[in-house]
């Protein structure tokens, strides 16, 4: 058995008011977690999980003897495997703002009058957000170092983020099939999905579970565009090809194609277990995302507060993902934005930026993408390696063949297991990698 | 340790910033952060072997040497080490020059192919050379690139690359005696199967 077995989630309430980046406060909340294996006396194994935009803090075993499903990474963790319970204590939390226990949308407003779910008026939390509840996670659980903290897509952002602003708390940093930040594609395509659900009739602006509606067919269409970007062309024609399902055209919009049929079966599942306002937000999240934002380059940068106006942070939910340039505007940005030539330049801009953000990190890292994930591909996994290595961080970098997408993270790929594994049984670098280095660049520039 | 890799690590100064191109195992890096302080990062291709080097705790990133080191800026390392694989890349001449690019000294290791060995299999028998320094048969082997001591001396003329130091050897057993190494000394190009030089951009002091 390499199960880790029936597990238990546990919540923890925080009393202490939280300041969010976007200068809203949750007066108190609450956080889900579950764990596996045993702290040690020292508490020097402690490894964190971090979650992808649909993840919880159910990563490994099961809810009860019954249960057929396991938790999401449950290859990646259990005794002896990757993340391996028998050595490290592994603790997985939900983030704030998701439907699956920490406080979120669904959850009761305090400042409601009729004790109201907060719905729509959640305030937008941001991965910087989500790593500050992990630190106050952290200090409850009295772990002053995380031994690593690990994430995939999003929650490789997290880990990410926890190098950058807790530099001191993790001794391992592993970005698995992530970005230093979303293209302007990847926003397009949560942009879709977010208009998607925001169109729904059923949405009543996001106070849909008052008005006793759901907008499922919103969060269906949003899962669906979500799907295709984490598989690939060839994944979806080796599992469905053009297969149809009555074997005949049948000239109409109903399912004829085994993929259609897929994708509706995708979304469907999907709607019924997760919140409109928390895919919205997770969404918003994800492009925010930006951890060059907290170490503004002297020359050229522009004030932080200009990236993101004021009255988008601080507005709520529903009126923040409004569409709202107007044609004016969208004129002027595209005449000022970069020619396409000068992409070259702005890509040394960018390697510049995140040599800034992750100059003052201390721990190691390893980052794993997947050949052929094309919603976080290859290339820029290779610019926060690239950042690290010109800044001299202990940096590991597997570049894994396989098949499945951006998916590919969350399967038992023999290469990327082991790497996993042997990067967190690793003897620790001596930290005279980054000082030694880091003194040799300074003597150079 | 593997004989180029102990006479490698001669020529790089303590504490100093080293890339490893090429690093199989890391079993060079590993011996010289523990043994002289030195920090960097390997380059590899080979997955398990890469997956060997992380779990040792090495700083290893996966990349093909043909795609040559534009991600590392220029000086940013002392040393770049190649044992073995200059032979194996598809521009030897353009990648030498990268890599003094990137740092001030390269120690660059390779299979001579003028070794007597490999003349008497090709001069007398016919056939292509299979030895220890070159363990392939002609339609399997990744070094597509063989040259002699000579070749690569008149490339590094070519480009103004200064020789600082040199040693041929015998990668064999009998290379290690006494006569050996000083018939070596006095033919390098006929006795001795590897090569490993240090050579730089700059004039040596």
């Amino acid at each position: 058995m390499n199960s880790v077995g029936v597990v238990k989630p546990q919540t923890l309430h925080f009393a202490e008011p939280l300041t969010l980046e976007c200068n809203r406060t949750l007066p108190s909340f609450e956080l889900i977690i579950e764990t596996y294996g045993t702290l040690n006396s020292d508490k020097s194994n402690a490894v964190l999980i971090c979650h992808a935009l649909s993840g919880s803090h159910h990563a490994a075993g099961f809810h009860s003897d019954n249960d057929k499903k396991a938790g999401w990474w449950d290859n990646m963790i259990g005794p002896n495997k990757s993340i391996d319970t028998n050595r490290f204590f592994v603790v997985c939390v939900n983030n704030i703002g998701s439907c699956f226990g920490s406080t979120g949308p669904t959850s009761i407003n305090p400042e409601s009058s009729k004790a109201q779910v907060y719905g729509p008026d959640f305030p937008l939390v941001t991965i910087k957000d989500w790593v500050k509840t992990q630190a106050m996670l952290s200090d409850r659980l009295e772990i002053d170092v995380w031994h690593a903290v690990v994430g995939g897509s999003m929650g490789g952002m997290q880990a990410l983020q926890w190098a950058a602003d807790y530099p001191s708390r993790l001794k391992r940093c592993v970005v698995i099939a992530s970005t230093p930040k979303l293209s302007a594609q990847n926003i397009a395509f949560n942009e879709v999905a977010r208009q998607s659900i925001l169109s729904d009739p059923d949405f009543k602006n996001g106070r849909y579970l008052q008005a006793g509606t759901y907008p499922r067919r919103g969060l269906i269409l949003a899962r669906m565009v979500g799907h295709i970007t984490y598989l690939t062309d060839d994944a979806m024609k080796a599992k469905f090809g053009r297969d149809l399902k009555s074997g005949k055209f049948m000239y109409g919009y109903d399912v004829e194609f085994q993929v259609e049929s897929y994708l509706r079966y995708q979304g469907e599942r999907f709607s019924e277990n997760f919140d409109a306002n928390t895919y919205l937000l997770m969404t918003k999240a994800l492009d925010y995302f930006d951890p060059t934002r907290d170490y503004p380059l002297t020359q050229s940068a522009q004030p932080i507060d200009s990236l993101v106006p004021e009255e988008l942070l601080a507005s709520s939910l529903v009126e923040s993902v409004k569409a709202d340039s107007s044609e004016d505007e969208l004129a002027k940005t595209l005449a000022d934005s970069a020619d396409i030539d000068n992409i070259s330049a702005s890509n040394h801009q960018e390697l510049t930026a995140l040599k800034a953000a992750f100059a003052h990190t201390e721990c190691q890292y390893l980052i794993v993408s997947f050949t052929t994930d094309w919603r976080f591909a290859p290339e820029r996994s290779q610019e926060i390696v690239d950042a690290l290595m010109a800044t001299g961080k202990p940096v590991s970098y597997i570049n894994v063949d396989a098949p499945h997408g951006h998916d590919s993270f969350l399967f038992d790929i023999p290469r990327y297991m082991g790497a996993v594994k042997g990067f967190l049984n690793a003897p620790f670098m001596t930290d005279n990698q980054s000082k030694n280095s880091q003194q040799k660049l300074g003597a150079r520039s | 340790m593997r004989m180029d890799h102990q006479l490698a690590e001669r020529w790089i100064a303590p504490y100093s910033h080293v890339l490893d191109l090429g690093c199989g195992n890391g079993e060079l890096l590993a011996h010289l952060q523990q043994n002289r302080g030195v920090t960097g990062y390997g380059l590899e291709i080979d997955e398990d072997k890469i997956n060997e080097a992380i779990a040792n705790g090495l700083s290893i990133v996966e990349q093909d040497l043909n795609d040559g080191l534009a991600r590392f800026a220029d000086n940013s390392f002392d040393t770049v080490v190649m044992a073995r694989a200059l032979q194996a890349v598809k521009s030897p001449d353009v990648l030498l020059l990268d890599m003094l690019r990137v740092a001030r000294e390269a120690v660059i290791t390779f299979p001579n192919f003028a070794h007597w060995q490999n003349r008497i299999h090709l001069g007398l028998k016919g056939i292509m050379p299979v030895s220890e320094a070159l363990p392939y048969e002609w339609y399997n082997t990744p070094n597509i690139h063989l040259c002699t001591f000579k070749d690569f001396e008149k490339l590094c003329a070519q480009h103004d690359i200064h020789i600082i130091n040199r040693f041929a050897v015998s990668d064999s057993e009998k290379g290690h005696s006494s006569l050996m190494t000083a018939l070596i000394r006095r033919a390098p190009n006929l006795l001795a199967d590897v090569a490993i030089y240090r050579v730089s951009k700059q004039k040596p002091e």
